[in-house]
């Protein structure tokens, strides 16, 4: 159960166009610490039964429930972009916020067990490093609304293309 | 150092302990990773001599130089052993997740000494080591185990290398497979089951960090958008499988046990085909912006369900190496030999021995009972079902099953003794590895890199295919400066299998694919990971390194001139139809291309390395036991 939609941007993956490798976790990684660490990426890439694949950073809910959950007022959402600011005084590690999401779009880091959001890469100019990098174009920094439409053109694409796929020379 | 650790972790399975060997910078310069520095692993710890299944062959990891970074498709890391289909070395590389783990896990390589009295499962949490019982993994496919394993932890950055059905029952062609890729060919899934190793679990938190990141980011998006062009096309829409219907047309199609090199259902197995009706999702290694992978599904008939990655060079040895002209056979075929790990190559080659067998009289229909075949098999060239059956008694080592689970060399000798027959030269191997998917006869310069091959009938080892099928050499024929290309190709390959990087890399870097395409990006790569200061020189004597220490490797484990052979077939069975009919490599033109060979290569007339030739690149220790 999806806990609320949001009309905040957020970085989202088309999974038809994700091939799993994995090179916005490093972009990711790199801008946040300096290394390259899939651990301390706030997207991460997910593959099961071998050919489902995405990638999920946290998707800035409206009244986000991880902000709800924390018992420790560690963290905080800028009304403007959605953005959950996290005050590493205040987290303990609990944990709860991790129960709350319903994206499993929070990290933690493996050192200090402390949680860790995407934040849009707002303090670099030219926004989210793991879509530029994409070279599939499968991310994209979009709101629901936009993300909509574009499942209606690519369903509608996708029907027209279809009669010549299911043809069989045989 | 920056790109590595300086480290070796060194585990005894025997006594259940481990430590850490600590290697000097001049040792990677030399060594570098992959291949190169797995086999130098190899040399340093195998007990000189032994059989592949001792206790003293040792099974080597060794890393890679980019493994880790955002460099697209250095995620790959190089595993060796003594190789029990040939008794020389078994180098393999695989891909994706696995050597990305085992960098931030700071380990630039592992050697897994001794053998377990129970099956095993070795845990490498950053620098900590762990044994846990293997039993509950046990029977479980590739596939199936790592997920099992990362259901354990809880974890989806623990990653596995593992060994699957076909390994547990040393299948001698089993592979070790890792996030859906295999270190595949020469048999290391049965020397891990030797030692009762089921898997090696690998759980790396470190960072990585690099000399220079602004320049290796820079380049890594270059190259990263450069990928998405036509340099590799060919790679991403159908994959490799496009060469089914390219090889065809040449006539190097292996077709039914490389009788002829035109099949006539050729279409019906193109990877055209493939896209069309079965492909359901490209996938990539983990760092790779290529995706190379066809998913491809059996819909529907009796082999619904069947789904994996399909690639030219299984897809050939299991349809029309096999005379099969079922698409879904053919997947059915590929998916049992990577869930069971078994090589998909070798399997294919020994199915279409015995199918050959089976039509020339030498093996019955009776000969292939088994528990789903009670009257045996009609193991016709074509027959889908059959192979089908067959490869699932090659793993279970049921009936007949258990003697071709030793690929075609050992599979001729039983047969050849217990029939009378001589269907040795029918076995499709160099040096105990089966054959790939061209077909030597008229590609005279790749036949005797595949002869003079460290690793035996490898396509990827000797990359002398490339100017035969180009044209840069005429391939029907031989001259003078056949031994310089095939010595030059091979040292080529080399490179990318020791950085190692994938080579569907190589025309990415500026276009040309040619070592003055590519071997200046390269170099620039490795100094703004390690701080180095290499240049086209330096990279390029790394190829020429690695096959050396191969080489050397092979001399001290007893390798013969008389070792550098072909299969019967390609020097006295000529093709009968297509473009390449007519043609063999006589045994007077294989020792002539030897000859000019071993000359480009400035080894002695017997193949064996100078001394001063070692010495000059760095490797005096190997001079002192094995040069001349």
């Amino acid at each position: 159960m999806v806990a609320s939609t949001s009309k905040y941007k957020y970085v989202v993956c088309d999974p038809e166009l994700c091939i799993g490798c994995q090179l916005c976790e490093y972009i990711c990684s790199y801008t946040k610490t300096g290394e390259f660490n899939s651990y301390r990426s706030r997207i991460r890439t997910v593959r099961v039964d071998e050919v489902l694949i995405t990638a999920v950073a946290c998707r800035t809910c409206e009244n986000a429930p991880c902000v709800i959950a924390c018992t420790r007022d560690a963290l905080s959402q800028d009304q403007e972009t959605g953005i959950i600011h996290i005050d590493p005084k205040k987290c303990d590690g609990c944990a709860w916020c991790i129960e709350a999401c319903d994206f499993g779009a929070i990290s933690i880091n493996p050192r200090t067990k402390l949680a860790e959001f995407c934040n849009q890469c707002e303090d670099v100019e030219e926004g989210p490093q793991c879509v530029k990098i994409c070279p599939k174009d499968a991310l994209e920094y979009t709101t629901p609304d936009r993300r909509a439409q574009r499942t209606r053109h690519k369903l509608v694409k996708s029907s027209l293309e279809f009669p010549s796929k299911a043809k069989d020379p045989r | 150092m920056y790109g590595y650790s300086g480290k070796i972790l060194h585990i005894d399975l025997n006594e259940r302990k481990h430590w850490v060997e600590e290697k000097p910078e001049s040792w990677y310069k030399v060594y570098i990773g992959g291949v190169a520095m797995a086999a130098r692993l190899c040399w340093e710890n195998i007990e000189v001599g032994c059989d592949p299944y001792d206790p003293g062959n040792p099974i080597c990891f060794a890393n890679g130089i980019f493994a880790g970074t955002p460099v697209p498709v250095g995620g790959k890391y190089g595993l060796a052993s003594k190789s029990p289909l040939t008794n020389v070395i078994g180098d393999s590389l695989s891909g994706s997740w696995f050597s990305i783990a085992l960098k931030r896990a700071q380990w630039d390589g592992v050697v897994i000494h001794g053998a377990s009295e129970d099956w095993v499962h070795i845990l490498i949490d950053d620098e900590r080591v762990e044994y846990l019982p293997a039993e509950k993994l046990l029977g479980l496919g590739t596939y199936e185990t790592e997920e099992e394993i990362r259901e354990i932890f809880g974890d989806d950055q623990i990653r596995s290398a593992t060994i699957g059905p076909a390994g547990e029952n040393q299948i001698r062609f089993a592979n070790v497979t890792n996030d859906g890729r295999q270190a595949g060919r020469t048999g290391h899934g049965a020397v891990w089951a030797s030692k009762k190793l089921k898997a090696v679990s690998v759980r790396g938190t470190h960072g990585v960090t690099v000399a220079d990141p602004e320049t290796l980011l820079q380049m890594s998006f270059d190259i990263t958008e450069s990928s998405q062009g036509p340099h590799t096309e060919k790679y991403r829409i159908y994959g490799t499988s496009t060469n089914m219907l390219n090889m065809n047309k040449m006539g190097l199609l292996p077709t039914r046990n490389y009788q002829e090199g035109v099949f006539e259902f050729a279409e019906l197995v193109s990877g055209e085909y493939l896209d069309e009706h079965h492909k359901v999702k490209v996938i990539a290694c983990a760092q790779c912006p290529i995706a190379c992978e066809q998913m491809s599904l059996v819909k529907k008939g009796p082999f619904a369900g069947a789904m994996t990655g399909i690639e030219y060079e299984c897809l050939q040895a299991v349809s029309s190496n096999c005379g099969i002209d079922d698409m879904t056979a053919a997947i059915r075929l590929v998916d049992i030999a990577d869930r069971s790990g078994m090589d998909a190559m070798s399997m294919g080659v020994t199915i279409s021995y015995a199918m050959e067998c089976f039509e020339k009289g030498v093996l019955k229909k009776e000969d292939f009972k088994g528990e789903k075949a009670p009257e045996g098999i009609e193991l016709n060239f074509g027959n889908g079902e059959g192979a089908v059956i067959l490869a699932e008694m090659i793993i279970n080592r049921e009936g007949i099953g258990a003697i071709l689970a030793e690929g075609t060399r050992i599979a001729a000798e039983h047969i050849d003794q217990e029939y009378d027959a001589e269907t040795w030269k029918w076995a499709m191997n160099i040096k105990g590895l089966e054959c790939p998917g061209y077909d030597a006869r008229s590609l005279k310069t790749f036949a005797v890199g595949l002869a003079v091959g460290t690793r035996g009938g490898c396509h990827n080892r000797s990359a002398a295919y490339d100017p035969d099928i180009k044209g840069q050499t005429n391939r029907f024929t031989i001259d003078e400066t056949r031994g310089k290309v095939a010595a030059r190709s091979e040292e080529y390959a080399a490179v990318y299998d020791t950085l190692p990087m994938c080579k569907f890399i190589r025309r990415c870097f500026t276009g040309k694919a040619d070592r003055a395409g590519a071997w200046p990006a390269i170099a620039k790569l490795i100094n703004a990971t390690t701080g180095w200061n290499f240049d086209y020189d330096d990279v390029d004597l790394i190829g020429v390194r690695a096959h050396t220490m191969k080489k050397a490797f092979n001399i001290r484990e007893g390798w013969k001139e008389a070792d550098d052979d072909l299969p019967y077939r390609w020097k006295h069975d000529p093709m009968t139809i297509g473009p390449s009919a007519g043609h063999v490599v006589t045994d007077e033109e294989l020792k002539y291309l030897k000859k000019i060979y071993y000359e480009a290569k400035g080894w002695t007339e017997e193949g064996l390395i100078p001394k001063n030739l070692l010495v000059d690149l760095g490797m005096d220790d190997i001079a002192e036991e094995i040069g001349v």
